[in-house]
């Protein structure tokens, strides 16, 4: 394995020379974010390579609106809410769900089967699964929505918070960030989507794109394909986590996607409304739609002030260019979402990160 | 009234009558049978060879009681005899205090008390004095346990971290992680955990051969909540020196960086409850390994890494295995699954 390290850094090298400018690569998911920090990547890197953490984690992107709307919910007595652990401590207006004074039961579930059977279980009350994530976490919410309707479990609903990833690498470089040269595709949501669906990212913008894994030679080597590329002045769709990721993907989850869920406008932290980006319930399964039980907005909530995460997950400032960051918003009190999930990519740089 | 052996227990257990008279002589002291227990003073009396003791206390608190590798019981002893252990005594006796909630089966209580006696046999340790509560429903989560112990300071034996100096190496006594992955994966009902068992186990008798066979043992602390992550920090802040360690070198079970990795966990921060970590200088580095892997508690030890000079703030450092370096921080509060 230190054979094709050590072969793979030595391209990223040659290719940065040869390239005789910065090279700037993004990656849009928090686990390859992690996987970067943990593996300590950067510290290999020669300088003019730039390592972006871009919109991949899900809490993170997750707009200010559907946190106030979460937070709404707990302060009602009849619900339980369920929850992915991350979620948690997400600050809104009044605390998070872990300081809020909530009237609700809040449950931390592993996955959304879990939150179902907590309704099968508590007949009285009204379960809502706070249901957020790409493509990787989608096909467990439809899941368990076509199961409550086969069922008739009428007192589940799901809040979809689910995001889409393209749309909003589209928007990036339509204009939030065009200095991206190039796109680290995430491994988990290619498995869903295919790494075919990234060609449009090739084909209209011109940016290589390169599917990996999480661990470091997956990585790196993801990088190497990446300079090589931009060395050669080319733009090419490349997986190299073939084991798992195949072109087509995983055609039953993306099915069972569309059978729950249109695609719509919808907000997101720091990108604002992007275009058929949000994954909301069909008309069919509306009774299971928690916007709808509920009467809640689906508006963009206001952000807090000082907080910068909008501009750390663009990729347009670094967390440390935060005056936030490490100071008043910590892992132990987070003021913004970057810095609570551990996929974050504040929370990220704060923990493994050197701070002088 | 008919008094018949009740299966539950009762908050008249812990009313101070014959209900409680009879829970202690029926069910706990014959199960930790000794001589201080068995006078049922309202303290215990003990000879000392020595005016020089430690002493310690901690609570128990873990969701589930039973779980792969022990029981509550198990680890409220090894935990105390280990915080006497590392701090370089000999572990002598405990405290044993029950916090029931009404309700609690007799029969679990049972092999929790069966546990506790015989961990503490098998470290030869008593549980010389005790307490039983009994609370209501709902006051406590089923069964709280805190165990006090005093242990015999060893002759000429004093660890303390500004013995520590620059060029001493780090000492893993073993496998990390399986403790705290056990927990987690029994306590969400994941599908590997059948792979993991945790390590709870009393590490007196490797600490004590480690103490006495060398004198280069300069620090020792077990590395429970907050996990390696944590005790290095710790050494870190308290010795105003950096540490580098190196990834390759840190032992762990396939098993448990599995489940850490599938739930976004980093192993460096997860529990472990019969792992110590020890700041030895490099001439006994050799030697305290050996002992190590002499016993069976100490087979997969290994040196980690070394104490540094630190510019600036003092820093815990990981060398990755592909070269790279991270920071290793003091892990803070409970870790969160994450979504993906």
């Amino acid at each position: 394995m230190l054979d094709r390290i050590a072969k793979a850094q030595q391209q990223i090298d040659e290719a940065c020379r040869t390239l005789g400018r910065p090279i700037t690569v993004m990656e849009v998911c928090g686990t390859h974010t992690v996987a970067i920090f943990r593996s300590g990547i950067r510290s290999t890197l020669p300088k003019g390579l730039k390592l972006l953490s871009g919109p991949g984690c899900p809490v993170c992107v997750t707009d200010q609106g559907y946190i106030d709307a979460v937070l709404k919910l707990a302060r009602r007595d009849d619900c339980i809410i369920a929850t992915y652990g991350d979620m948690i401590r997400v600050p809104g207006k009044d605390g998070s769900l872990e300081t809020c004074a909530a009237k609700a039961a809040v449950r931390v579930v592993l996955s959304s089967e879990d939150a179902l059977q907590l309704a099968r279980d508590n007949a009285g009350k009204t379960v809502v699964f706070i249901a957020v994530g790409f493509e990787t976490t989608a096909p467990a919410s439809a899941v368990v929505v076509q199961e409550a309707a086969r069922e008739g479990i009428e007192n589940f609903c799901v809040l979809s918070g689910h995001k889409l990833i393209l749309p909003a690498m589209r928007a990036l470089l339509s204009g939030m960030n065009d200095r991206v040269d190039a796109f680290l595709c995430p491994g988990h949501v290619s498995v869903i989507i295919g790494s075919g669906a990234f060609a449009e990212i090739v084909n209209d913008f011109g940016r290589p794109c390169v599917v990996a894994g999480f661990e470091p030679l997956q990585i790196i080597e993801a990088l190497a394909e990446i300079c090589r590329q931009l060395s050669n002045g080319k733009a090419e769709l490349k997986s190299i986590y073939n084991a798992v990721v195949t072109e087509r993907g995983n055609l039953a989850a993306q099915q069972i996607i569309a059978e729950c869920f249109d695609a719509a406008d919808g907000y997101w932290r720091g990108l604002g409304r992007i275009e058929k980006s949000t994954l909301v319930l069909k008309e069919q399964y509306r009774r299971f739609d928690a916007f709808a039980r509920f009467g809640l907005s689906d508006e963009p909530g206001e952000d807090f002030s000082g907080c910068r995460c909008g501009e750390v997950l663009c990729g347009l400032i670094e967390p440390m260019q935060c005056p936030l960051f490490g100071t008043r918003c910590t892992p132990a009190k987070p003021i913004g979402p970057c810095m609570v999930s551990s996929e974050g990519t504040c929370a990220a740089w704060y923990k493994y990160g050197r701070r002088s | 009234m008919a008094r018949s052996e009740p299966e539950r227990v009762l908050l008249a257990h812990g009313g101070g009558g014959q209900l409680t008279n009879q829970l202690i002589r029926t069910l706990i002291v014959p199960h930790l049978k000794n001589d201080p227990l068995s006078e049922l003073g309202d303290s215990a009396r003990l000879e000392l060879e020595s005016t020089s003791i430690c002493l310690t206390t901690d609570s128990y608190v873990v969701k589930p009681l039973f779980f792969r590798g022990g029981d509550i019981g198990k680890l409220a002893v090894c935990g105390t005899i280990n915080d006497l252990a590392v701090a370089g005594s000999r572990p002598l006796a405990l405290t044993l205090s029950l916090i029931i909630e009404d309700g609690f089966e007799m029969g679990l209580l049972e092999r929790i008390l069966e546990s506790i006696g015989q961990t503490a046999r098998e470290n030869h340790v008593s549980v010389v004095t005790g307490d039983t509560k009994t609370v209501e429903r709902g006051a406590a989560d089923a069964l709280f346990l805190n165990t006090a112990g005093i242990g015999i300071r060893l002759p000429g034996v004093n660890p303390g971290l500004e013995r520590i100096e620059v060029g001493d190496k780090i000492l893993l006594s073993g496998t990390i992680g399986d403790h705290g992955m056990t927990i987690i994966s029994q306590r969400e009902g994941i599908e590997f955990e059948s792979q993991l068992v945790s390590d709870c186990a009393a590490l007196a008798d490797l600490t004590c051969t480690l103490f006495q066979r060398t004198d280069g043992v300069k620090f020792m602390r077990d590395a429970t909540r907050g996990g390696l992550a944590a005790v290095l920090n710790e050494v870190a802040e308290g010795a105003h020196l950096g540490i580098e360690i190196r990834d390759a070198d840190i032992p762990v079970k396939p098993s448990v960086q599995a489940a850490a990795d599938m739930l976004g966990f980093d192993v460096l921060n997860i529990a472990n409850e019969g792992k110590f970590i020890a700041i030895v200088s490099p001439e006994a580095a050799e030697v305290c390994l050996e002992l190590c892997r002499n016993h069976p508690l100490g087979r997969d030890a290994a040196v980690i890494g070394e104490v540094v000079a630190s510019q600036g703030a003092p820093l815990v450092e990981l060398r990755t295995r592909i070269g790279g370096r991270r920071v290793v921080q003091m892990p803070y509060g409970r870790e969160l699954p994450r979504i993906c």
